[in-house]
């Protein structure tokens, strides 16, 4: 078993048996980028293994949510983070479809989604003698401004499924809002990009009571010198 | 099934592609010697598009990073972690071992710390200081020539302090500290702890024209493309490949070492993966890198005549005196560190910042010392991000709980605004805490698996209740509100379990004595001259420090003595 046919295996494996190209000859290519080079698309394979990938295909083809499950988180999804003048609702971020998604990889969260919109049409149909997608948006809101905030002096056990359940809805909004383009721009995220790090950028550290030590900066990488290649003296001392 | 053998014969038979066995086919490869490496994990180059994570958005993973099939998450590169498929281990009534393999070319070292502590003179030595556990037969005189090779060929970031039991090496410049790192200098030196630039194997500045120079993307855990951190892939094993110095065998298995008549080793038998087919490989040395445990469970299930405890056990010490680094953390609200400015603050993958044990345990009621690493800053988010961020409103008397303009409020407020500290330790060697043969169960190869046993002591846990009043000390010193409550004595002041930190050492311990250790000085089996180890097996004692420095520097210094000994014909 050399090299090249563990490639070929992790390719074939990879692209659910598509033709490879360029993976033949010598036995230590492609090491350099030469399966992009080949015209192999890596679009979507985020570095999986052949297993991880045939597991997400599996998870792709379940269905867990029915129709109206999916509504109503949409609903919700959209109370949490509506859209705003500068950023996109949750549903423009598509989050009730990594809901979707995220239930089938972490099965954990199934049930108390499932059944926290069961307790939630119940509520919903208690109150308003409808289910809580049929509700006008301020009876909506009505309810959700009953769980989506601490019974801190327990004047509502009743509550308190309901409570979990817009926490938990609430927990994952946030992390399928925020791990998207759209989300990254609203939080202002700014790294993931190849950058040269030189320190903390003056206008933020004067706004904090710390500060640089002169006698630790000076230990520190000249980015000016970093493609200097780096020779020491017998001392371990930096001569470039 | 016929076992298939090839007719070949190596001078060096390496298992293992990690750390120290790719140190040890560096050296071996260079000296002329025709290597193998047998590595039981597929192929994997750093810079090969298909299976890289490096800079991929969290969006690219319908889980959005989620750690379902990868412990440390989606783009971590280690291809197993505690558990791997169809691999099991077992472990002996009241035990929780945890048993991290990484099934892969260059193995552990694609997805590492990178943190690269060499061991201090007293390190070599602290039988002499405390009475507890051996002292290794080396001296950190006799390591530190490799150590200072070492440094030069892989390269090292850190800075030149003088401590006298955390030697400087050659070091390449540090990165700067970033925000939260300036808090936390800020809080330990109010606690009287020490702190200093932390010593990482990236290059912060050009080694050599093979590798790239970092590129600050704080996503070492995910292999470099441009070569620009250590992993045994990349700097040892694919140039060694390409350069036509190393036969690699990948997805092999290996079962245990063969022997002769005279008991010495006559090469390796192992399982394709592909084919499920035994084969076997002829070398004049064997060189077993496929890491403490590993290595330990290869030498028990090499049973011959010669051998009948396993090869290299008639001390029965094989697997015996394994120890993990202890650790225990804590982490904290940094309400100076709110609604901040936001930035590219990426920095290298893990700490500029560390503090080195500063204490002298002779004024302590545990016998060992510890360093802290930090954490903090402004990480991509990925899945669990906004988990609960409301509830940080409780630390600064706000309304938790809420949907809307103000959940985004709250989301912008806390982000960035945590440290976290976590103390790693060391463990004192005991001969009972120890992985041996479970003969009732098999691998999916038909291979016995390890049986862990392992208990910590009153030596660890006082070290841990250390740690805690250390950090709640740090973080008061930041100005910052520690989460959650401090660990009790019932719960062992939150150490972990063992084989959780992954330093996993001592299996084959190195000695002057047969009949106490495993291997001699140069990390040779006292029962088999042809058969090394090169893992951390040998380690006669942990350190309070990370344990890959200290596995290349003896691999380097393993391999030139083989190839000596090969030039004398002594083995």
């Amino acid at each position: 078993m050399d090299r090249r046919n563990t490639i070929k295996t992790l390719l074939v494996g990879t692209l659910g048996g598509a033709a490879v190209v360029g993976v033949g000859g010598c036995k230590t290519e492609p090491t350099d980028g030469s399966a992009i080079e080949a015209g192999v698309s890596t679009e979507g394979l985020y570095g999986r293994t052949p297993e991880e990938l045939l597991r997400d295909e599996r998870l792709n083809k379940e269905v867990y949510f029915n129709e109206a499950e999916l509504g109503t988180i949409a609903i919700l999804c959209d109370i949490i983070l509506p859209a705003t003048p500068t950023a996109g609702s949750a549903t423009a971020a598509k989050v009730p479809e990594f809901i979707e998604f995220i239930v089938k990889d972490l099965p954990y969260h199934q049930l108390p989604i499932r059944g926290g919109l069961m307790w939630l049409n119940s509520e919903s149909n208690r109150r308003y003698e409808k289910v809580f997608s049929e509700l006008s948006e301020a009876e909506q809101v009505s309810i959700v401004d009953d769980i989506a905030y601490p019974d801190e002096d327990g004047k509502f056990p009743e509550r308190a499924p309901g409570m979990a359940f817009f926490n938990l809805l609430r927990n994952l909004t946030l992390t399928g809002y925020y791990t998207t383009r759209m989300g990254f721009d609203d939080l202002g995220y700014q790294g993931n990009f190849p950058n040269v790090w030189d320190g903390v950028p003056a206008e933020v550290l004067k706004d904090h009571d710390v500060d640089y030590d002169p006698e630790w900066l000076a230990k520190c990488v000249n980015q000016e010198k970093r493609m200097d290649t780096a020779k020491w003296d017998d001392e371990g001392n930096l001569l470039t | 099934m016929q076992i298939k053998k090839s007719t070949k014969e190596y001078d060096a038979i390496i298992v293992g592609s990690g750390a120290g066995g790719g140190m040890a086919a560096d050296v071996l490869s260079k000296a002329g010697l025709k290597v193998a490496v047998v590595e039981a994990g597929p192929f994997f180059d750093p810079k090969d598009p298909v299976t890289m994570t490096q800079m991929k958005w969290p969006w690219e993973s319908p889980r959005r990073g989620a750690s379902t099939t990868r412990a440390f998450g989606d783009y971590d590169m280690s291809y197993g972690d505690w558990e791997v498929d169809g691999e099991p281990y077992t472990q002996s009534e009241g035990t929780k071992f945890m048993w991290w393999r990484s099934r892969m070319l260059g193995g552990r070292t694609n997805h590492w710390g990178r943190i690269s502590l060499r061991f201090g003179p007293d390190d070599f030595k602290h039988r002499d200081i405390d009475g507890l556990g051996e002292n290794w037969p080396i001296t950190y005189e006799e390591l530190k020539p490799y150590y200072d090779k070492l440094d030069k060929q892989v390269g090292v970031f850190g800075s030149k302090e003088g401590l006298r039991n955390d030697p400087d090496g050659f070091f390449l410049p540090a990165p700067k500290p970033r925000l939260h790192e300036l808090y936390y200098i800020k809080g330990a030196k109010k606690a009287g702890v020490s702190a200093i630039p932390s010593r990482l194997s990236i290059l912060t500045k050009k080694l050599n024209d093979d590798r790239g120079v970092c590129f600050y993307c704080r996503q070492c855990s995910r292999s470099c493309r441009v070569y620009a951190d250590f992993s045994s892939s990349s700097v040892f094993i694919i140039p060694g490949v390409d350069g036509g110095r190393i036969d690699l065998y990948v997805n092999s298995m290996v079962r245990t070492v063969t022997t002769n008549d005279e008991g010495l080793a006559t090469g390796v038998s192992y399982i394709n993966k592909e084919d499920r087919m035994e084969y076997e490989l002829k070398g004049k040395t064997v060189v077993l890198g496929a890491s403490a445990c590993s290595s330990a469970r290869i030498l028990l299930n090499s049973k011959s005549k010669q051998h009948p405890n396993g090869l290299g056990n008639s001390s029965d010490v094989v697997g015996r005196y394994l120890h993990d680094s202890t650790g225990a953390g804590r982490s904290a609200f940094i309400p100076a560190l709110m609604d901040r400015k936001l930035y590219n603050e990426d920095g290298v993958g893990g700490l500029h910042v560390y503090s080195p044990w500063w204490l002298d345990n002779k004024k302590l009621d545990f016998p060992r010392g510890y360093h802290i690493e930090q954490w903090g800053g402004l990480g991509m988010p990925a899945y669990g991000f906004g988990f609960d961020v409301s509830g940080m409103n409780k630390y600064i008397g706000g309304a938790v709980g809420g949907y809307g303009d103000k959940l985004r409020k709250d989301v912008k407020k806390f982000f960035g605004a945590t440290i976290g500290m976590a103390g790693r330790g060391e463990s004192i060697a005991k001969r009972e805490n120890r992985c041996e043969i479970d003969p009732t169960t098999v691998d999916q190869f038909g291979i016995p698996v390890l049986k862990f046993t392992y208990q910590w002591s009153d030596y660890e846990i006082l070290q841990a209740k250390h740690m805690q009043d250390t950090f709640e000390e740090i973080i008061d010193g930041m100005g910052g509100i520690a989460f959650g409550d401090k660990p009790t004595k019932e719960q062992n002041y939150g150490l972990l379990a063992p084989g959780q930190i992954i330093h996993e050492v001592g299996t084959t311990r190195m000695g002057n004595d047969p009949k106490q250790f495993v291997t001699n000085k140069y990390c040779q089996l006292h029962d088999a001259k042809n058969v090394f180890i090169v893992d951390a097996g040998p380690f006669t004692s942990q350190a309070d420090k990370n344990c890959t420095w200290t596995i290349m520097a003896l691999a380097m210094r393993t391999s030139e003595y083989i190839v000596s000994e090969l030039k004398k014909q002594n083995i």
